[in-house]
């Protein structure tokens, strides 16, 4: 069967599993875009191509599937760096797809000419650049390949223009060849053997589950392992909703705004047991100072993960579920009742500073989250975004739904929350989703809210609206002197915006209106948008200093504690 | 210290580009770097001079290993290892200082060439510190060009002794 190149890749994605493409269409790709009808794929056009890469990055981490997203030459390709740097950050399994001028054009500055596979060399796993006709159906079936497989990362296929409208015999090969790519997925056996022994011997163990629990889907492993031996847990931002924060073995997050009995516990462990976490600064804090008592086991699928950050004592490389469903028999039943008791007192310290327990009739932030947990039941899917609204959401929701948190951990990308949602969205319909985002990011994709009414998505967004770029403008009050320049933010009546979309929209101010409006909202079929006007100088605390030892927070200033002429 | 890797990767567009945006990106230093042909059609071989720690050089290894395209990474510092550099020197060289030049290529088993009226070229093979030897004898008489390729490197007899590749 003869197929144009642009019939060859809907085809290979058609057999790659893909159902939603998002993207932009454009000069460099009006082949695909001319073939695309005739296949089974939804194609979701987006605004802007950034937010066609963070809702294929969304839809990856919503489904473990591999999201894809498309763009032209050029600015549509400059345009998808941000998520793809994104997505690799956060080893995110997404396929980028752009057109490239005509073969003969390459190299002369042609319109529209960007040298993409260069720019986006740093922030792929693997890039490709199309040329040959004869190349194109493997080095798609290669793409997607190395994007899910191992440590999942995105992989990016600039195909030539020309190429898309050339014409050949296609056949979709079985089999990659790589011979530089083969993933370790079974854990050495004496390094697991000897983690054990650890395990065993160890008085006062943690783990620390990341991100690549959830990439492994290693939940349930996690779960007996920590039981089994009784060993408390700390989660990195991208680690939440791998165990229920329910469990009385869950500390939830630790590092720069972690709780301070998870920070306490892991600058006291005799033991670390780190699985699929990549030791981010914003994890260790100064890292000379990190965890100094511990021994450090690293369990992760990159090797060179290993030793990149911290000291480790004992590594361990492969997929995570393989090596825990190996370690798992090897660990004796454990109770560390003095240690568990230990964590215990540090908790009931934290709850008593907890703002949630002091009286107040200001419309604060951790007020409108743990309310939006209540109304969902802890069952939505939250896609946060960047900065205090991140850590409100991730402080005080407590996740109990495996691959219930998206958000950007390591890039920091400010505007990734609505695209994500929408891509998480598109990716779980039948689910509820949830995106928390500050007024400083909202407006950064705010263009996106034409895609869900286009869509018709049930997705419903809570603005924490505080009229500031806040966790500089906390940083600026906190560690500079108070002088807020360049974060003070005029926002438009964001209800108003929405409802120019065709979207329900709602300004909260009332502490008491907050779960009126959640719980109405809820009831909604389609998106609604909520915006509410939240204590402009509510900051996140714990906080621990910039290039400073976890085991330093700065707390919550205490009621008596605050001083005089203190705007809080 | 000084470090010697030999990397073998596929022969593919842009894959020396990976290499040398991977050690700008993590910060790790190249005193040289030299890729040619190996011995199975398709596959490059690179030999890599690093300074550094251990643990930055087990960190370029892993990373180095890590691109698609590389196939095999070896740390062969502490094996037993022919290096060789070649260089070529342009020397000034009147009928005067001619015979007291190629007296010291001589001694250095180097080769004189090319000859012009008032200069010679010198190709010289061997280890980076006698090469630096020669030059520096030459460097009175006045160099006029020099080129070096970088090391490179091969382990002695029968390498299969010890699996090489990083990988566990």
């Amino acid at each position: 069967m003869k197929l144009t190149g642009a019939q060859i890749v809907w085809e290979s994605l058609v057999r790659e599993g893909v159902e939603v493409v998002f993207g932009i269409s454009g000069g460099a790709v009006i082949h695909l875009y001319h073939a695309l009808p005739d296949y089974p794929i939804h194609h979701v056009l987006m605004r802007h191509e950034q937010a066609a890469a963070h809702a294929a990055d969304g839809y990856a981490r919503a489904t473990g599937k591999v999201g894809v997203c498309m763009a032209t030459s050029g600015p549509g390709a400059t345009n998808l760096v941000t998520g793809i740097a994104t997505a690799y950050m956060d080893s995110s399994p997404v396929v980028a797809i752009t057109g490239q001028v005509a073969t003969p054009f390459i190299g002369k500055d042609a319109f529209q000419e960007v040298d993409i596979t260069g720019i986006t060399l740093p922030i792929t796993k693997h890039n490709y650049l199309v040329t040959d006709i004869n190349e194109l159906a493997m080095t798609i079936k290669e793409a997607f390949y190395i994007a899910r497989t191992g440590r999942p990362g995105p992989v990016l296929v600039d195909i030539a223009k020309d190429v898309q409208a050339a014409n050949i015999e296609y056949e979709y090969p079985e089999e990659v060849n790589l011979p530089g790519y083969h993933p370790t997925l079974i854990g050495h056996q004496r390094q697991i053997k000897q983690a054990a022994q650890l395990i065993n011997a160890a008085q006062s163990p943690l783990v620390i589950a990341g991100h690549g629990v959830m990439l492994a889907g290693a939940e349930a492993e996690l779960r007996e392992l920590m039981e089994k031996a009784q060993i408390p847990v700390v989660n990195t931002l991208l680690g939440l909703s791998t165990i229920p924060e329910a469990h009385p073995l869950c500390l939830g997050m630790g590092g720069m705004h972690g709780e301070a009995y998870a920070n306490k516990a892991l600058q006291e462990a005799d033991l670390l047991v780190a699985l699929g976490s990549r030791f981010d600064d914003r994890l260790t804090g100064a890292v000379e100072t990190f965890a100094p008592q511990a021994k450090i086991i690293h369990v992760d699928v990159d090797p060179a993960e290993i030793g990149k950050n911290v000291r480790v004592d004992l590594p361990v490389v492969g997929d995570l579920k393989n090596i825990l469903q190996a370690l798992i028999p090897l660990i004796e039943p454990a109770n560390h009742p003095a240690w568990i008791s230990k964590i215990g007192a540090w908790r009931v310290e934290s709850a008593q500073r907890d703002i949630l327990e002091q009286e107040t009739d200001a419309l604060i932030p951790q007020y409108v989250v743990r309310h939006i947990w209540h109304a969902t039941g802890g069952n939505a899917i939250m896609v946060s975004d960047v900065g205090q609204n991140q850590m409100w959401e991730a402080q005080y929701f407590p996740h109990h739904k495996p691959r219930g948190l998206i958000s950007s951990g390591g890039l920091g990308t400010m505007g990734f929350a609505l695209p994500a949602a929408i891509g998480a969205q598109m990716g779980k319909p039948e689910e509820m989703v949830w995106a928390t985002i500050g007024d400083g990011g909202f407006q950064m994709n705010i263009q996106e809210l034409a895609t869900v009414v286009q869509e018709k998505l049930p997705l419903k967004m809570a603005i924490l609206n505080n009229g500031f770029l806040g966790m500089v403008r906390q940083w600026q009050q906190l560690f500079f002197e108070g002088r807020y320049s360049g974060t003070p933010l005029l926002g438009p009546d964001f209800a108003k915006v929405a409802e120019a979309y065709g979207i329900p929209g709602f300004t909260v101010r009332e502490k008491s209106q907050v779960v009126p409006v959640v719980v109405q909202v809820m009831a909604t079929d389609g998106p609604a948008l909520i915006d509410f006007i939240i204590e402009q100088e509510e900051n996140v605390y714990p906080i621990v200093k910039p290039g400073g030892s976890i085991g330093d927070m700065v707390r919550r200033p205490q009621p008596e504690e605050v001083k005089e002429g203190d705007s809080r | 210290m000084r470090h010697t890797l030999v990397a073998l990767m596929e022969d593919k567009p842009g894959v020396l580009n990976r290499i040398s945006s991977l050690f700008r990106r993590r910060n790790f230093n190249i005193e040289s770097l030299t890729v040619g042909h190996s011995e199975t059609p398709g596959i490059s071989r690179m030999t890599i001079v690093s300074e550094g720690d251990d643990t930055i050089i087990e960190q370029v290894e892993k990373q180095l290993y890590k691109l698609i395209n590389v196939t095999k990474v070896t740390n062969v510092t502490d094996e037993p290892t022919v290096i060789r550099e070649l260089a070529l020197i342009k020397v000034t060289a009147s009928g005067a200082t001619r015979s007291e030049i190629t007296g010291l290529v001589d001694i250095f088993r180097a080769k004189v060439v090319d000859v012009a009226p008032d200069s010679l070229m010198i190709e010289i093979t061997g280890t980076e510190d006698k090469v630096d030897s020669l030059a520096d004898l030459l460097r009175p008489f006045g160099i006029r060009e020099m080129v070096r390729t970088g090391r490179v490197a091969m382990v002695r007899g029968n390498n299969g002794r010890k699996k090489p590749e990083i990988r566990d």
